[in-house]
């Protein structure tokens, strides 16, 4: 395994989606390269960082325009 | 190692039942059961809304097409998947159409996807633990939404789909209509753009 190839199995490595042998090289090679080390760490981070993150909640303004125009159109009787 | 979508803490996972209590009762015409389920998902589906259109009105107009069109065509919901996968088909399509139009041209999700050469990490650096705490709420949301909006379009809803709001490979491929293989190639490469594009923010050393 070369730092190429980490790059190109770094998503399913991240995912858990790796078969057994696969994984474990990508391992022993983590453990001797630096650059992948954190390649590995901050591409992780990345994806974590993003899926924590809350969404922010909606402007006053901003909900009551989109509720307000919801409930109009939902009360209007169906042709 | 635990995968990084791993949360620790489902904060949907409670609320499921009371979900489908919500669904059952929309579709039987209860306005103010869709607009609970409205409430709870409007900063969602608003976020993916302005992180694909990348313009906050488009991003109104969409949110609001979409809960509309969900509430018309609830009975087509089979509950077989989750209800909120199914919005965001709904709003991810909206959200589409509103970029074609704004842009005047096909904003095509099948293009060519380059090699991996392109991608190779440029900057690799330690960005310590939680590099995320060094923002405030609304810092890192709109440092998020700033990267997101750097990438392509095929690329972020990609990403948005998968790494944000969290549905599968398969249902990515599903929903955009392309292949498995093309939603894997997209998603590296966004990961990798992203990484790139957040190193510069989480780096140790800044902001101080
Ligand atoms: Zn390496």
């Amino acid at each position: 395994m070369n730092c190429k190839n980490v790059v190109r199995e770094l998503s399913n490595y991240l995912d858990d989606a790796l078969d057994q042998g696969l994984k474990q090289s990508l391992e022993v090679h983590l453990e001797h390269c630096e650059d992948c080390h954190l390649l590995v760490d901050t591409t992780k981070k990345t994806i974590q960082i993003f899926c924590n993150s809350e969404p922010l909640p909606l402007s006053e303004d901003v909900r009551t325009r989109l509720h307000d125009a919801l409930l109009k159109r939902l009360r209007r009787p169906k042709d | 190692m635990e995968p990084a979508r791993a949360k620790s803490i489902d904060t949907q996972a409670s609320p499921v039942d009371n979900e489908s209590v919500l669904v059952a009762a929309a579709r039987a015409g209860d306005i103010s059961a869709f607009e609970a389920l409205v409430t709870r998902y409007e900063r969602k589906i608003f976020r993916l809304a302005q992180h694909i259109t990348q313009n906050t009105e488009d991003a109104q107009d969409v949110a609001q097409e979409a809960f509309l069109k969900a509430f018309e065509h609830l009975a087509e919901f089979q509950g077989n998947s989750r209800f909120y996968t199914w919005l965001v088909r709904i709003a991810v399509n909206q959200a589409l159409m509103k970029l074609r139009k704004r842009h005047n041209k096909d904003v095509s999700l099948d293009e060519e996807v380059k090699t991996e050469d392109s991608v190779m990490p440029r900057e690799i650096e330690d960005w310590g633990p939680s590099p995320e705490e060094r923002y405030t709420q609304r810092e890192l949301a709109e440092i998020l939404a700033r990267v997101i909006g750097e990438l392509d379009p095929p690329f972020r809803t990609v990403f948005q789909l998968r790494d944000i709001d969290e549905l599968s490979t398969e249902e990515t491929a599903e929903v955009l209509g392309i292949s498995v293989p093309a939603v894997k190639s997209r998603l590296l490469r966004s990961r990798l753009k992203l990484r790139d594009k957040l190193n510069r923010y989480f780096q140790r050393g800044v902001p101080q």
